[in-house]
């Protein structure tokens, strides 16, 4: 019962940033990922919801290629996930990820979290990595939290330089994996805001989350995951007004009533 | 490398039944002293972990002492100055007429070491459970002491059970020390070979064999003795 | 009671505890060395290897040091071709012996660190050596201190063994005191303070040094 990938998108549409092509995945005798497709154009923004177990933090680290899946095409930027002569490590430098429970190096500081694979990557000076990852932590708000670890920083502050240190790779897409499900309450907005400017910019992004006041105010289309299917993939107005299967509306009565 | 292979050594008598003799020295040993050391570290733990000053820190002396002194230095103060500091009577029957003085003087110094060791343990469990389930048990309107021992003993116990097994598998090895006063156990039975018949690869190996057997039944036997524990907790795991 | 032969046999003891300070230093520098090769074979891709490092590893471990210093002891002359003096076979038995247990306490570290870091530092395009060396040694140390000043302590106790195969460390020269004088109860309480003060001030180290890996 999937629904056909959305054809509208932004006007500076071209090739698909993210192109998934059925891909499958399964882990001994579950399958995680069912037949799954989502073209992603450059500029868009893609939320993924759904219930917990529905393969959707799977799908999302299947674009960048840290799960491998059994069947099917990934290509970012035309450049394919899954093949023999891909480097992994340079097209993972190419497109930033934020994980749920942040993921910050405890033994570093924020700016030295930001410069890291900036030296060791992108092979930038230690001065011009510090100048990046000066800017990138002032425009998260962080300006006064370079030597602090992530120890003596709050969570809503952790995913902020987790996302400074994704935007100091000059990503051409940005993959979030639940970024705010581990923040106390309070501190959910402070990334949601440093998450909707970087999509007015422009940034590719797929967003995997519950925060649907998200959904509704930055995201260009919406998808609803369930067990390993991709049942919706309509613009965000479809979706909330009317999504199309039964399942999803469901979802929607539940998680909206809070 | 010139050697003479000959693995007909281990099953010619005698060898062979100095071999058997051994495993089976080695497997009293190793029983006692694990017998010895469950009972005294369980004690011993408990002790550690309820809240009241003295028994801890008598406990907390015990596992210090017997911890931290090498087993074989254990060994010889129980076989060597043991008999010579209590009462002469005791001393001269420990001396003369207590039986198999050498695997009893053995199991005495390992089970106590050992026991040090679980007592480690249990504490270590005790203490892992007792910030979540202390305050749980005490809010039904269990006093401190129904609570240790209805609530965080028996839930300790089972999380323990993995490093109890490790604690095991360094029980049997100490077995060997007890050759030094004269237990006749795997390993100086294997050395004995050697002497005799100069292939102690074969003997060696043999022992390495035994010793290796030994500990996989140990481990199955506790894995065993985690499932009947754990399986009450997880249900239908 | 007579104590006063403890300070009559000071030099005979003070030599047996230089003995057992060797063994115990080349068992852990070496036995680091060896053990963190041993730990990057058990890591590595090559199976083979890894399973090989894996048979040795479980075999020394599951095997009383007795038996090992037997074996080393055994079958060393027969490999180098000529008779090796007791101290030399004493400390390459320990080095080997060691290593095992240093291997395991490597690699418990090194896969102590949470995935996640690995994912993250993966996601950001490091190579699988960089993650290994900027992100996850760094982390895995400060978790392997205490264990290392552990076995340390276990290595420490471990050296009065070599009393079996006559090298004189502490123990065995006191038992040579012993020999000499029949006064059992005196030198061996005194050794077993000894090893108590030593052992037991490692053993503070220890906690301290887990409460540090916590912060």
């Amino acid at each position: 019962m999937s629904s056909m990938p959305n054809q509208d998108s932004k006007p500076d549409a071209g090739a698909p940033m993210i192109a998934v092509e059925n891909v499958s995945k399964s882990y001994g005798h579950s399958q995680i990922l069912k037949n799954c497709s989502l073209s992603v154009a450059r500029g868009e923004v893609v939320v993924v919801c759904g219930p917990s177990g529905s393969g959707k933090s799977t799908l999302i680290k299947c674009i960048n290629g840290l799960v491998p899946f059994d069947s099917g095409n990934i290509a970012v930027d035309g450049i394919s996930v899954g093949g023999p002569r891909t480097n992994l490590p340079a097209l993972r430098a190419q497109i930033g990820m934020v994980f749920q429970h942040f993921e910050l190096y405890p033994h570093m500081s924020a700016l030295e979290n930001v410069n890291l694979a900036q030296i060791h990557v992108l092979k930038r000076s230690r001065a011009q990595a510090f100048e990046v990852s000066t800017r990138l932590l002032s425009r998260v708000g962080l300006a006064d939290k370079l030597q602090s670890r992530p120890g003596q920083l709050s969570g809503g502050q952790q995913q902020r330089v987790s996302i400074a240190r994704a935007l100091a790779m000059n990503p051409k897409a940005m993959l979030f994996d639940e970024p705010t499900s581990a923040l106390d309450p309070e501190m959910v907005n402070e990334v949601l805001d440093v998450m909707q400017a970087l999509a007015q910019e422009g940034m590719t992004m797929v967003v995997v989350t519950h925060e649907m006041g998200f959904a509704r105010r930055v995201a260009d289309r919406v998808l609803f995951m369930d067990a390993g299917q991709i049942l919706e993939d309509t613009k965000k107005e479809q979706f909330f007004k009317e999504p199309a299967t039964e399942r999803a509306r469901l979802f929607l009565s539940k998680v909206l009533t809070h | 490398m010139n050697y003479t292979w000959d693995w007909s050594v281990l099953t010619q008598s005698p060898y062979l039944g100095w071999l058997l003799s051994g495993a089976g020295q080695t497997l009293a040993a190793s029983a006692g002293s694990w017998i010895l050391a469950m009972a005294v570290g369980f004690l011993i733990g408990a002790l550690r972990s309820l809240p009241y000053r003295w028994t801890s820190a008598a406990a907390s002396v015990y596992v210090e002492v017997f911890r931290n002194i090498p087993p074989l230095v254990q060994l010889f103060l129980w076989f060597f100055v043991f008999p010579e500091i209590v009462p002469a009577s005791l001393g001269d029957w420990i001396k003369g007429q207590m039986p198999m003085p050498e695997l009893t003087t053995t199991i005495v110094a390992i089970g106590l070491f050992a026991g040090s060791r679980v007592a480690e343990q249990v504490r270590a469990g005790v203490d892992t459970v007792r910030v979540r389930l202390l305050p749980a048990a005490l809010a039904t309107g269990l006093t401190p002491l129904q609570a240790y021992r209805l609530v965080l003993f028996p839930i300790a116990l089972r999380r323990i059970v993995a490093p109890l097994t490790s604690e095991l598998l360094i029980t049997i090895k100490m077995s060997s020390i007890g050759l030094t006063i004269g237990l006749m156990e795997l390993t100086a039975q294997s050395r004995q070979i050697e002497n005799y018949t100069f292939h102690g690869f074969e003997s060696y190996a043999c022992a390495t064999a035994v010793y290796l057997s030994i500990g996989l039944i140990a481990t199955g036997f506790m894995h065993i003795v985690n499932r009947r524990l754990t399986g009450s907790l997880a249900g239908n795991r | 009671m007579d104590w006063s032969v403890i300070w009559k046999y000071r030099e005979l003891l003070a030599h047996g505890m230089v003995v057992s300070a060797m063994l115990v230093g080349a068992g852990m520098i070496g036995g680091m060395i060896v053990g963190a090769l041993l730990a990057l074979a058990r890591l590595s891709r090559f199976r083979t290897l890894a399973f090989v490092v894996g048979g040795y590893v479980t075999v020394i471990r599951s095997v009383p040091l007795i038996l090992v210093l037997f074996w080393f002891y055994f079958m060393l002359p027969l490999i180098t071709g000529q008779p090796l003096g007791a101290i030399t076979s004493a400390l390459t038995t320990f080095v080997l012996f060691e290593a095992a247990f240093y291997c395991e306490i490597f690699r418990a570290g090194i896969l102590a660190v949470p995935q996640g870091q690995s994912l993250a530092a993966a996601a950001t395009g490091l190579g699988n050596w960089q993650t290994l060396r900027l992100v996850v040694l760094p982390q895995a140390v400060a978790a392997m201190v205490p264990l290392l000043l552990n076995q340390a302590i276990i290595l420490f106790q471990d050296t009065s063994l070599v009393y079996v195969v006559a090298l004189r460390d502490f123990l065995t020269a006191a038992n040579v005191v012993v020999g000499l004088n029949e006064r059992p109860i005196e030198v061996y309480t005194f050794v077993a303070v000894v090893y108590l003060a030593i052992c037991y001030g490692v053993s503070l180290l220890v906690g301290r040094s887990k409460k540090a890996a916590l912060r």
